[in-house]
């Protein structure tokens, strides 16, 4: 679906000084390789300015790559910049596709023509994001009427018209409320796994890759630090995992081999026990720590994913530093 | 199917603006007004003076309402690029990229300037006044001619607007050029381009096809050969002038929009 090698981006960027002006080449996407099957769901992140947005307007036909090879959905989006059109969607969660001072249903109307979607399809399709999203009281409602969750049902619903193979998501999910949030994952995971329809997202928010991308890909400075899926990755930055156990009776933690560090709470009720996975089981440890303390209650529990790209970072940093 | 899809855009537009009547309503009026100033500048002039140029009162109200009546229809469809600095800050530029549309048709139909009406309304009611008070030796060419007048112009006013407003995609506020231009050349080709010195005429006449707007095609309808020496065959090719005009603005946008996509420069 989507084919990447060795892309590049470059910017000149005007730096003053004095009445003089020279030009410095920026490097946002510094050689970046990778490809997306058709079916899959991938998280995009990484800090601001790491070259993600760059990436995804190069994707979509946007911007122009200063050099590499580029393929989306078969096509070269710099040449063939309309014919993508047709068969991506892309959703940008901060500038909208819809007519603004228009009811929602008459934008959906508009882009029906513009994609030159067949009456019969366009009502099978639309009928369909109007009930798994509940647009139908919005149909009739001017687009600046409408709150951001709401809006942001509409801009994927507008992305969605013409079938595409390939949904890309620029932030989806930004400045939405916890409810609002959901709701869009559950819809996107939908379309997904039913329609086979591939995700690219790229996100500040975790929980939507966590909730939505098996696979994840980390990008700072331009580069791609990691890609593959997130339990992997989590296994290879992340080596520790906790056992937390809540006791019946306050008491001091269980002396149990293979536990590199303890942390205690609520005076001794609860208790945390870092573990290496490679080492110890989390079925080993349990066994061993019930036979020495009466157990109300424990949860293994996997590193946050903030954890996971901060140590990515963290690590590229080092290796940087080494060379 | 394609071509029903801008009348559609069109269309949409003009329902949201009816979505704020009270400023279309106030915008007409206004339009109409600044319309009869400069109608009253030229009339003032002409208590003053018999002849412009060579021209009398009436010839130069034929030039002043066709230059106006082009300006409005260009207005109506080209002056949505006056929006292009928003467009490319806000990204929403973008959003048209990522259509199966040309960019330049898009932002032409993303809004119609409806008061612009006010304008050309007032132009045409000016023109039937010049028309029937100057003297034409009517022939069923002049006829065609009378007609084709604005809407050439019209044309070769959009292809000024588009290759002015072009330059936004490397100054991003590079509007107020940009209407420089564009305003500048409705007040030039308003009156008899003869009476404008050398080096003004060449840029806003012939670099600027504005003498094509007005200037040529009255001389042609009124018979006046041209005190600057053209032949008179010139009045009669406006509509080649914005065919070529159409075909270069054409050729600067796209040549903009990829230096906007980072393969120009």
């Amino acid at each position: 679906m989507i084919e990447v090698r060795e892309l590049r981006r470059e910017f000149k960027v005007a730096t003053s000084k004095g009445l003089r002006r020279n030009y410095k080449t920026v490097t946002a996407v510094d050689d970046v390789t990778f490809a997306v099957a058709a079916g899959e769901a991938v998280g995009y992140v990484g800090p601001n300015g790491a070259g993600k947005s760059t990436t995804i307007k190069m994707l979509t036909g946007i911007l122009v790559p200063t050099s590499g090879h580029l393929r989306v959905s078969g096509v070269d989006p710099s040449k063939q910049r309309r014919d993508l059109a047709k068969r991506i969607g892309v959703v940008f969660g901060q500038r909208s596709q819809l007519w603004w001072d228009l009811p929602l249903g008459d934008s959906f109307d508009l882009l029906k023509s513009i994609y030159r979607v067949s009456a019969q399809d366009y009502k099978a399709r639309l009928d369909e994001c109007v009930e798994l999203l509940g647009l139908q009281e919005l149909l009739i409602t001017p687009v600046r009427q409408l709150s951001l969750g709401q809006r942001m049902r509409g801009e994927i619903t507008a992305a969605l018209l013409h079938a595409p193979e390939l949904l890309v998501l620029d932030e989806p999910t930004i400045g939405l409320d916890l409810e609002s949030k959901e709701r869009l994952r559950e819809f996107l995971a939908d379309i997904n796994t039913r329609r086979g329809t591939t995700l690219l997202l790229t996100t500040h928010d975790l929980d939507d890759i966590e909730r939505l991308c098996p696979r994840l890909m980390v990008i700072d400075h331009g580069r791609v630090l990691a890609d593959g899926p997130l339990d992997e990755l989590r296994a290879e930055v992340t080596p520790e995992r906790e056992l937390v156990i809540d006791l019946r009776e306050p008491g001091p933690a269980p002396d149990v081999p293979g536990v590199t560090a303890v942390r205690s709470e609520a005076n001794g009720l609860r208790h945390h026990l870092t573990f290496r996975r490679a080492e110890t089981s989390a079925a080993q440890l349990i066994t061993q720590v019930v036979r020495q303390v009466e157990v109300h209650d424990l949860a293994v529990v996997e590193p946050e994913i903030d954890d996971v790209v901060r140590k990515l970072y963290q690590r590229q940093v080092q290796q940087d530093a080494h060379r | 199917m394609a071509e029903f899809i801008y009348p559609k855009l069109i269309g949409a537009k003009l329902r949201s603006q009816l979505a704020y009547r009270t400023s279309f309503a106030v915008d007409f009026v206004s339009q109409v007004l600044a319309q009869c100033y400069e109608l009253i500048v030229i009339l003032v002039l002409f208590s003053q003076i018999n002849a412009l140029g060579g021209f009398t009162r009436d010839e130069v109200l034929l030039m002043y309402a066709f230059a106006g009546a082009a300006f409005g229809v260009a207005d109506l469809f080209a002056g949505q690029l006056d929006n292009l600095p928003t467009y490319i800050r806000t990204g929403s530029f973008d959003v048209l990229l990522m259509r199966p549309l040309g960019t330049l048709p898009q932002i032409m139909c993303s809004d119609i300037r409806l008061r612009r009406i006010g304008r050309i309304t007032g132009a045409i009611a000016v023109m039937i006044y010049a028309l029937t008070h100057v003297a034409i030796d009517w022939t069923p060419a002049k006829v065609v001619l009378t007609v084709l007048t604005p809407v050439a112009g019209a044309v070769i006013y959009s292809a000024v607007w588009v290759v002015a407003c072009s330059i936004c995609f490397w100054i991003v506020e590079g509007r107020e050029f940009a209407n420089a231009v564009t305003y500048g050349s409705n007040a030039f080709t308003s009156y008899p381009i003869n009476v404008y010195s050398r080096p003004l005429r060449w840029a806003m006449a012939y670099v600027v096809p504005g003498a094509f707007v007005a200037y040529y095609p009255s001389l042609a309808l009124l018979g006046k050969a041209d005190p600057l020496g053209l032949p008179g065959w010139v009045g009669w090719t406006s509509p080649l002038v914005a065919a070529l005009a159409a075909t270069a603005a054409g050729l600067v946008w796209r040549f903009a929009v990829r230096h906007y996509r980072g393969t120009g420069s």
